[in-house]
Parts: C-alpha cells; sequence; structure tokens
C-alpha cells in the first residue's frame, strides 16, 4: 500500500501494462517528451521509446481514428485525449468509428481500444475548457465509460480497460489528478463496472461519481453532525451501471438524491433518475432528488463558476429537503 | 504481363460489373433497400489495384465498396447477402451494403463517413510498422474525401513516421452532384499530397494495365520502406451516387464521353476480336465498336472463350443472388452477440464465483 496522487495511479497503471504486453502503446498530444499535460505518461517515452509512446499533432480525430485502426490489428492503443473538450473534434473516430465497427462487422473486429481523458470544472479554465461531456457518449451503444473518483480506482479501471476487448472511454477529471489516495497494486481488482459503496448511511442514499462523490462525502459529514445518515455509492462506471448495487441501497434507505456535476437537462442525473424511479418506485418515501450542474456554460469568474455547479451546502440542503419533504419545499 | 493475369482481370471486371447490375435489379425490386452505391465505370481502379496488391496487405474502403471486396475474394455470395441483411452475409447481416468486413482477408471494412478510411488506415499501417511486418495498407476514398480534415491530418502523420499507406483515390470527379471545379480549389488531386512530401501520380483510372502498373510500383516503394505513396485514379461512375440518385446533374454528353472510354470494354478490346450485340449497344456498349479493328491482334482470348466467361460469370452471380435470397436472416439474439460478443471475457459487475 502506496499513497499516491491519482496521476501518479495512472502513470502506474500505463506502465503495468505496457510491461506486460508489447501490444499497448500511447498516443496523443505531448505524451511523449513533455511526459503528458498532467504528467499521466511521465518517463514512459524514456522507458519504451517512441512507436509506443508517440507525440501526435494537434488532429484528434485522425490519432483517435489512428488507435481505431491500430486496434483492428491487435495492437490495444491508449489515446490520450488532452481534455474532453477536444474529445468533440474525435467524436466520428469515437462515434462512428469505435463503437461501431465490432458491431458492423458481425463482431469479427474486436476494439481493444481506450480513450482516457480529463473533464470537469476545474479552477477558471473558462466555458470551453470547463465542460462535462459524458451525456454525449451515454447515447452510444457500444462504447463503455468509466469515472474512477480514487486514485486507486484510477489505477484498477486503468488497467482493466487497458485489457478489454471494447472500446472504453476512461473519464478522468482535472481537479483530481492532484489528490491522493492510497494505492495497493497487488490487491485484486473489483469488476470494472461494480458500484462501491464509500459510506453507509440509513436515511438516504446519494449516487454519484467521479469528483462529485468527494462533495458527497464532505456532505455527509455535515449532515452526521445533525444526526443524517447518508450513504454514499459511487458508480464508478456510467455504461453500464450497475443498477442492482444502487436498488439495493434504495431498498435499505427509501430515499435518493443523485448528484453529477454535468449539466442538468439531458445530462446524466436524468438517465439514472428515471430508471430509478422505474425500479424503485414503490420503495420510495419522496420522489428521486435530483442535483446537477446548471445549465449554463461555465463563467470564468470564480465565485459564479463555484456557483454552477453543486457544492457541498447544496448536497446537505438536498438532502435535508428529501428527508422533510413538506418543511423544506 | 502474362495472359493469365490478364484474363483472371478481365473476369473480376466482367464479374464486378454483373454483380454491380444484378444489386441494382435488386434494388429495383425491392429486395435491397438502405442506401445502394454502385461502381460500374470505376471497375479497372478496383481490379488493377488489387491485382497488384498481395494477400497480406490490408484494404481499407468507403461506402462503394462491393467490388474491391470482391476483387478481393470475399465470395459473391456473402456480399450479396450481406447486401440483403442476412446472417450468412460477410458482416452477419449487421453491416449492409456500406459495412463490408471480412477479417480473415484483411477487409478492414467499408466506412460510410467520408474521410473515415483515411485514420483507419494510418492506424493499420502503424500496426504493420511498429511490428515490421512487410504488408502495405490500401487506402481507398474518392474526389470528394479529400477536402475532409482526416484527410489532411492523416496524410500529415503518415508521412511524417513513413507509414506504410497506398493512397488510392478514386477521383470520379463528383461528391454525389458537386462536380469536382465546384468542391476544390485544386481540381488535380494528386497535387494535394506533395503539400505533405508524399510522392504522387495521376493515373488513367479507365486503364486496367495503367493501373496495375502505377500501383505495382507505387507499391514497390512502399515495401522498400519510402513511406507512403498516393495515386490519382481519374475514373468515372456510369450510374449516379446511388440507387436514390439519377444523376441528372451530368450532362448526358458527359457520360456518354466516359462511356465511350468504358473500362470493360477497354479491356475486351486489348483480349478480344469482338462485334457487340444489339443487346450490348443497347446497354451502353458500343464504346466497344469502334476500336475492336485492332483487338484481335493481341489475341488473348478468342470470341468463344469470352462467351464461356461471360457465362461462367452470369452463373456465378446468379447463384449468389440465389444463395443471398435462400439464407435466413439474423435474429436479435444474433445482433445481441456482435455487440457483446467482445465483452465475453469481461466481469461487468459481478466477483467471478470461486
Amino acid at each position: 500500500m502506496t499513497t499516491m496522487r491519482y496521476w501518479q495511479a495512472l502513470n502506474r497503471a500505463l506502465d503495468a501494462e505496457m510491461a506486460e504486453d508489447d501490444a499497448v502503446l500511447l498516443l496523443g498530444e505531448d505524451v511523449g517528451l513533455y511526459g503528458g499535460t498532467y504528467r499521466v505518461s511521465e518517463g514512459l517515452l524514456a522507458k519504451y521509446g517512441e512507436w509506443r509512446v508517440r507525440d501526435t499533432p494537434i488532429s484528434e480525430n485522425s490519432f483517435t481514428g489512428l488507435g481505431v485502426g491500430a486496434a483492428m490489428l491487435g495492437l490495444r492503443p491508449v489515446v490520450e485525449i488532452m481534455t474532453i473538450n477536444f474529445a468533440l473534434l474525435a467524436m466520428d473516430a469515437i462515434v462512428n468509428m469505435a463503437a461501431k465497427i465490432p458491431f458492423m462487422s458481425g463482431g469479427q473486429f474486436p476494439m481493444p481500444l481506450t480513450v482516457r481523458m480529463p473533464g470537469g470544472v476545474a479552477r477558471q479554465l473558462g466555458a470551453q475548457h470547463s465542460q462535462r461531456l459524458e451525456a454525449m457518449f451515454l447515447g452510444v451503444p457500444g462504447l463503455r465509460i468509466v469515472v474512477p473518483a480514487t486514485p486507486q480506482d484510477a489505477y484498477w479501471q486503468l488497467r482493466q480497460a487497458i485489457r478489454s476487448d471494447d472500446p472504453i472511454l476512461v473519464l478522468e477529471h482535472e481537479l483530481l489528478y492532484f489528490t491522493e489516495g492510497e494505492v495497493d497494486e497487488n490487491l485484486p481488482a473489483p469488476p470494472l463496472h461494480q458500484a462501491i459503496c464509500r459510506r453507509a448511511g440509513t436515511d438516504l442514499t446519494c449516487i454519484s461519481y467521479s469528483r462529485m462523490v468527494s462533495v458527497a462525502e464532505a456532505a455527509a459529514e455535515q449532515l452526521a453532525k445533525d444526526g443524517i445518515a447518508m450513504e454514499i455509492i459511487d458508480l464508478r462506471s456510467l455504461n453500464p451501471v450497475d443498477w442492482d448495487r444502487c436498488m439495493h441501497s434504495v431498498e435499505k434507505t427509501h430515499r435518493a438524491l443523485i448528484l453529477a456535476e454535468d449539466p442538468r437537462f439531458g445530462g446524466v442525473s436524468g438517465e439514472l433518475t428515471a430508471t430509478l424511479q422505474e425500479r424503485c418506485f414503490y420503495w420510495l418515501d419522496a420522489p428521486i432528488g435530483r442535483l446537477a450542474g446548471l445549465d449554463i456554460p461555465t463563467p470564468f469568474n470564480g465565485a459564479l463558476e463555484a456557483a454552477s455547479i453543486p457544492r457541498v451546502a447544496d448536497v446537505v440542503t438536498a438532502a435535508k429537503a428529501l428527508l422533510s419533504p413538506d418543511k423544506e419545499r | 504481363m502474362d495472359r493469365d493475369t490478364i484474363r483472371t482481370m478481365l473476369r473480376d471486371m466482367l464479374r464486378a460489373r454483373a454483380f454491380e447490375e444484378a444489386a441494382a435489379q435488386a434494388y429495383a425490386q425491392g429486395e435491397i433497400a438502405g442506401f445502394l452505391h454502385l461502381y460500374p465505370g470505376e471497375e479497372a481502379v478496383a481490379v488493377g489495384v488489387l491485382h497488384a496488391a498481395e494477400p497480406g496487405d490490408y484494404v481499407v474502403s468507403t461506402y462503394r465498396e462491393h467490388v474491391h471486396a470482391l476483387v478481393r475474394g470475399i465470395p459473391a455470395a456473402a456480399i450479396f447477402a450481406e447486401l440483403l441483411g442476412k446472417k450468412t452475409g460477410v458482416s452477419g447481416g449487421m453491416g449492409g451494403s456500406m459495412h463490408l468486413f471480412d477479417r480473415e482477408r484483411r477487409f478492414l471494412g467499408g466506412y460510410a463517413i467520408v474521410g473515415e478510411t483515411f485514420p483507419i488506415a494510418l492506424g493499420a499501417a502503424y500496426a504493420v510498422a511498429y511490428r515490421q511486418l512487410p504488408e502495405a495498407v490500401l487506402c481507398f476514398f474518392g474526389d470528394g474525401a479529400v477536402n475532409q480534415g482526416t484527410f489532411h491530418e492523416s496524410l500529415n502523420m503518415a508521412a511524417l513516421w513513413r507509414l506504410p499507406i497506398l493512397l488510392v483515390c478514386e477521383n470520379n470527379r463528383y461528391q454525389i452532384g458537386t462536380e469536382i471545379h465546384r468542391h476544390s480549389a485544386v481540381t488535380e488531386i494528386y497535387k494535394r499530397a506533395c503539400g505533405y512530401g508524399i510522392p504522387a501520380e495521376k493515373v488513367d483510372g479507365m486503364d486496367v494495365l495503367a493501373v496495375h502498373e502505377a500501383t505495382r510500383r507505387a507499391l514497390a516503394r512502399v515495401r522498400a520502406g519510402e513511406g507512403p505513396q498516393f495515386l490519382e485514379m481519374e475514373t468515372y461512375r456510369f450510374r449516379g451516387h446511388s440507387m436514390a440518385d439519377p444523376g441528372s446533374y451530368r450532362p448526358t454528353v458527359e457520360v456518354q464521353a466516359y462511356e465511350a472510354n468504358d473500362p470493360i470494354a477497354a479491356t475486351l478490346r486489348g483480349v478480344e476480336f469482338h462485334y457487340p450485340s444489339a443487346d450490348e449497344l443497347g446497354s451502353g456498349h458500343d464504346c466497344i465498336q469502334g476500336f475492336c479493328d485492332h483487338c484481335c491482334q493481341e489475341g488473348h482470348l478468342d470470341e468463344a472463350a469470352l462467351a464461356r466467361l461471360r457465362q461462367e460469370v452470369a452463373d456465378e452471380i446468379a447463384a449468389a443472388r440465389d444463395f443471398a435470397r435462400q439464407s435466413p436472416a439474423p435474429s436479435m439474439d444474433d445482433a445481441w452477440a456482435a455487440l457483446l460478443r467482445n465483452r465475453r471475457y469481461d466481469r461487468l459487475f459481478e466477483e467471478q464465483a470461486p
């Protein structure tokens, strides 16, 4: 067990997979000499050489597509897109190629492609660099999407994604790269898409993912002082979703609060709410609560930026409202 | 070139034409639904290029790819069945006309988003170069595709890393209905490749022997490690963009002028002494007539042999169509199996039972 940062865990995962299988290679802008803009590929060029750690031109669609073509021939490319905002330039490669080829070929071609990219609201990066676009990929059958919230999950899930024969998006978060956590590289990993209970509770269930899990954890601490026990389910994966674990928790607590950083309208929280409502309706003591980002491009101003996504205080308020719906509304 | 190769190429051109005309007929009769983009007029390109390639080479193609698949060796029956969406189709009925895939024959697919063949070929070539293998990757695309960003992005990377790609532009002068002078500032497409330092050549795409020879030379350079090579094939499609397109934007005189230069007729005139029948005259094969006075000189084929060849081809395509018609449709279980096939070893949510 070692304490390390999220980016270091990703780095260790890449190193481990590259050492084990020479079919694994990295591609992306500044992944080589520069070591990755968030240091994720630091040291790997020197160790594995330029054919396995390839600095690319600024051509997102074609270098992601390169990953698709190389995967068809049996390589296991890990494409780094510097931020999810640039993935919009690679949507053709991700959506029209990677997600479709295994299926359209009648299952002839595996697609062992991993596409890593960070998203999320960070620190005043402006509207073009602060997007949470996971919902855009949710509606694309054929893609799998994982959203590690901790260094340990980053380590496990990236390794598992590389080993999978399906195209998998690993959505990281810019504010998580420099968070620290315990990582045990020898511990067997749970299944890639299994949700995890981060905190046990009996009064309500908060279902969240990625950076918002830490917001939920901070809120749960405050709620505990008021005698409210909030259970936290970290989804770890957005496609597929581990519905069973969500349902088991809601069956116990009878209340659910969905917490997501992406915009509310058309966002991940809507899909989670709709499906859980269908599956858990008769257990619920209150309508499912939903907290998500405002439907606004992210303002540059720091205070407005912070107010554009759920904060700890918002979660506390929403949780209390769920527990006493008549009083708080 | 030896006589067998010429005969084989002629056979493939006749197969290509017969296959596409049978597909057009099946479409007209309602057996084929969706989009159907046909190749007549361009046969010399697919046949010349693919006969100059090795079986180990990879092929990436577009939505107008039936003939590439056919010449590559995918059975006509498996292609026809795919056009009908049958389980026996080369893509199991999940792809359709525009998405033929054959892993065994290294046919990396037909792509229906213009410009996708570049990055796919780039990735395949990257894998070949990384593994230091002798294969080349053949990348087909049309004149319309050269204005996509992927063309420029991919040519840049291919040249930068000297990847083993042969870029084959099938310049039929139209992106659907927009003529090349209205879609490209520089209409001599091969010149675009020069911007990336890629050797490029313009080839008469109606002359299968010229196509074969240019491809043979270009592939030799690819295999010698000289990096990507570019061939612009000047060709023409006799039909509209797809079966939904009557092609009415093209002047009749232009269509007739190209038909007079029909690549199949052009090959025939090199191998046979043949006066076209009334049927052939009626179907636009009158272009043969003006040239047949010197054809017999080559003597590769006599009229009886050609008639036999035509009959064999007709029988093959008819059998392919029958096979497709009689084949079973895939089930929804087959569709799910195609989607989930690659996760069969993955545990998604639950630990493995001890």
